[in-house]
């Protein structure tokens, strides 16, 4: 196993611990916001995309890397903007009941 | 990779964005600050990709450009038209596109760095197993989320039957697709750079993992939707982790955990509250048999019940100090949520005291419920959560049960024969009445007979919950 790999290792499992740790603490009441915003956060496989599509040449890579930032765009857009959608909509009632 | 603008900026600015990416979903654990987290998220991302950018130093606009314009119009225009009910089949399509995106940044990997390396050597050995290894694992996770989110949207969406669809040995199927794919996987690592077929092979593993996708969705009934999609949630993290590996970043690392702890944690909490184990769910097959045993056939056989109108309901209600409304899915299906509130608000203004009773398998994701209420501008202080609610049921005049029918069946914790035996239920049956806004007898997504209907304290208010709800409003109107 090369060390790059490795290294990513720790960092993955000590993202699963701070993960497990933060979102046990999240109210049911916003467990629909948390799924789709988890979603866009997961579109981070944009940066991929991105590296993927550089050279913008017609080459089978650059292709596949166009067609994954067109996915993973729909993904970080779409998920961060429903979100803010739903999360509005509990923001309201905060200021109507007060 | 060519021409780093500043080689410890870059990864500053990754750590920066990671920070802000776990910070913002800290804002999530409040209400209040739940908006700002999402901003945060947001931000976190942005700046992930300047990072990005400014790291590839050279590239070409067009290209990712274009990529980002189609797809930020798809996302933007979904994430704005989307109805709330549709909430799960946006959240299945978006874990869809997550996988389809790693799947794609895997195989363009494999293109370019093992089967035309134009500007670079031959991969050296370790390398190579590194690369191969890593894509590989990302082509496999990213296309069962693939596949099982486009059939977990087509069954939400009714397309194709929310009912188990059950083929014969696909327990062997499966296991001998995932054997073949691993199989094939192993081949392209130990064969090396040597073989010339590499690219045959990586869509042999994309072909059979994709093909694995929509078996291990496509037996799963209906009921166990927002199981499914909590978990295929988790696997669109990982998928992101597995390109985090591919590319040695550590952001797609901690953000792909994050979101593979999130989805792991809402797959348990779904699966606690229907009293179900993970693997019963995934490879159960539930309420198939059901219906084929005679089961469904006592599931209707009632003794006597109390049918009332709205307006003898409404005489009810206008001598009550208290009531718990308990919203079920066919409140939505119904889209009877305004009126829900329009009738608790009225109660309100009589002075009666109105809460909410929320079962964690209410919607049909975690937390759907909370949301569509929110969206008829119910306050959410009157949401309560299951196990903060139980104990008041004992000191409320009226629950009233509006589209629900499982999660409030008393034998969950009474008849140990019973198939739902063990599952948490709202303890309506203790309230001093309990009104069930209901078509008709049918039974729920359990297929059993729910004996709350025969209770004494028990009324049926039989119909359409949107028009029963309306009568009561116009009737208590009347009597004001």
């Amino acid at each position: 196993m090369t060390g790059a790999l490795l290294v990513g290792l720790y960092v993955f499992v000590l993202a699963m611990f701070v993960g497990f740790e933060i979102i046990t603490k999240i109210p049911p009441t916003l467990h629909t916001p948390l799924m789709s915003g988890a979603n866009a956060v997961s579109g981070i496989t944009l940066v991929g995309a991105l590296i993927a599509a550089r050279t913008g040449e017609s080459t089978i890579s650059s292709l596949l890397g166009l067609a994954a930032i067109i996915f993973a765009t729909i993904n970080v857009i779409g998920g961060f903007m429903v979100t803010d959608r739903m999360l509005k909509m509990f923001g309201q009632k905060k200021r109507k009941s007060s | 990779m060519t021409g780093s603008a500043n080689p410890t900026l870059i990864p500053l600015l990754y750590l920066v964005s990671a920070v802000l990416f776990i910070v913002g979903l800290k804002g999530l654990t409040r209400v209040r600050t739940a908006r700002r987290g999402n901003a945060i998220s947001s931000l976190a991302m942005l700046l992930a990709i300047v990072a990005t950018l400014l790291e590839l130093g050279t590239f070409s606009p067009t290209w990712i450009l274009l990529g980002i314009v189609i797809g930020g119009a798809i996302g933007s225009i979904t994430a704005v038209r989307v109805q709330m009910t549709a909430m799960p089949e946006m959240v299945a399509l978006l874990n869809g596109c997550g996988g389809g995106a790693s799947v794609l940044v895997a195989l363009s990997v494999i293109w370019e760095r093992i089967i035309e390396p134009r500007s670079r050597a031959t991969l050296a050995g370790g390398e190579f197993n590194t690369v191969a290894i890593t894509t590989l694992l990302s082509v496999i996770i990213g296309s069962v989320t693939l596949t099982g989110s486009v059939v977990a949207f087509l069954k939400l969406r009714g397309w194709i039957s929310g009912q188990p669809i059950l083929l014969p040995g696909r327990h062997v199927l499966n296991a001998l697709l995932l054997l073949g794919s691993i199989g094939l996987a192993g081949y392209f690592v130990a064969t090396g750079a040597a073989a010339g077929n590499l690219g045959l092979i990586a869509l042999a593993v994309c072909g059979l993992t994709l093909f694995l996708g929509i078996l291990l969705v496509i037996p799963i009934g209906g009921a166990d939707m927002p199981v499914v999609i909590s978990l295929l949630n988790s696997y669109s993290g990982l998928a992101a982790c597995a390109t985090g590996f591919v590319l040695s970043n550590n952001v797609l690392i901690i953000s792909g955990a994050l979101v593979g702890a999130s989805g792991l944690i809402l797959t348990q909490i779904m699966c606690k509250a229907m009293n179900r184990s993970l693997a019963n769910v995934l490879f159960g097959g539930f309420g198939a048999q059901e219906t084929d045993s005679g089961a469904s056939k006592n599931a209707r056989d009632y003794g006597p019940v109390k049918s009332y109108s709205a307006e003898e309901a409404a005489l009810v209600l206008e001598s009550v100090e208290s009531v718990i409304f308990v919203p079920g899915y066919g409140l939505a299906v119904a889209q009877a949520q305004h009126i829900v509130r329009d009738l608790a608000e009225l109660l309100q203004k009589r002075g009666v005291d109105v809460k909410y009773a929320i079962h964690p398998v209410a919607g049909r994701m975690p937390g759907h419920m909370n949301v569509l209420l929110a969206e008829a501008d119910v306050p959410y202080e009157q949401l309560v959560e299951m196990e903060a609610i139980n104990s008041e049921f004992r000191n409320t005049d009226v629950a009233m049960v509006v589209g629900a029918n499982d999660v409030v069946n008393p034998a969950a914790t009474k008849d140990s024969n019973s198939p739902i035996y063990g599952m948490p239920i709202l303890e309506v049956h203790n309230a001093g009445t309990v009104m069930i806004i209901k078509r008709s007898l049918s039974p729920g997504f359990a297929g059993i007979k729910n004996e709350l209907f025969e209770y004494d304290n028990t009324l049926m208010l039989f119909g359409d919950a949107k028009k029963m709800l309306q009568d009561l409003v116009a009737e208590l109107k009347e009597a004001d």
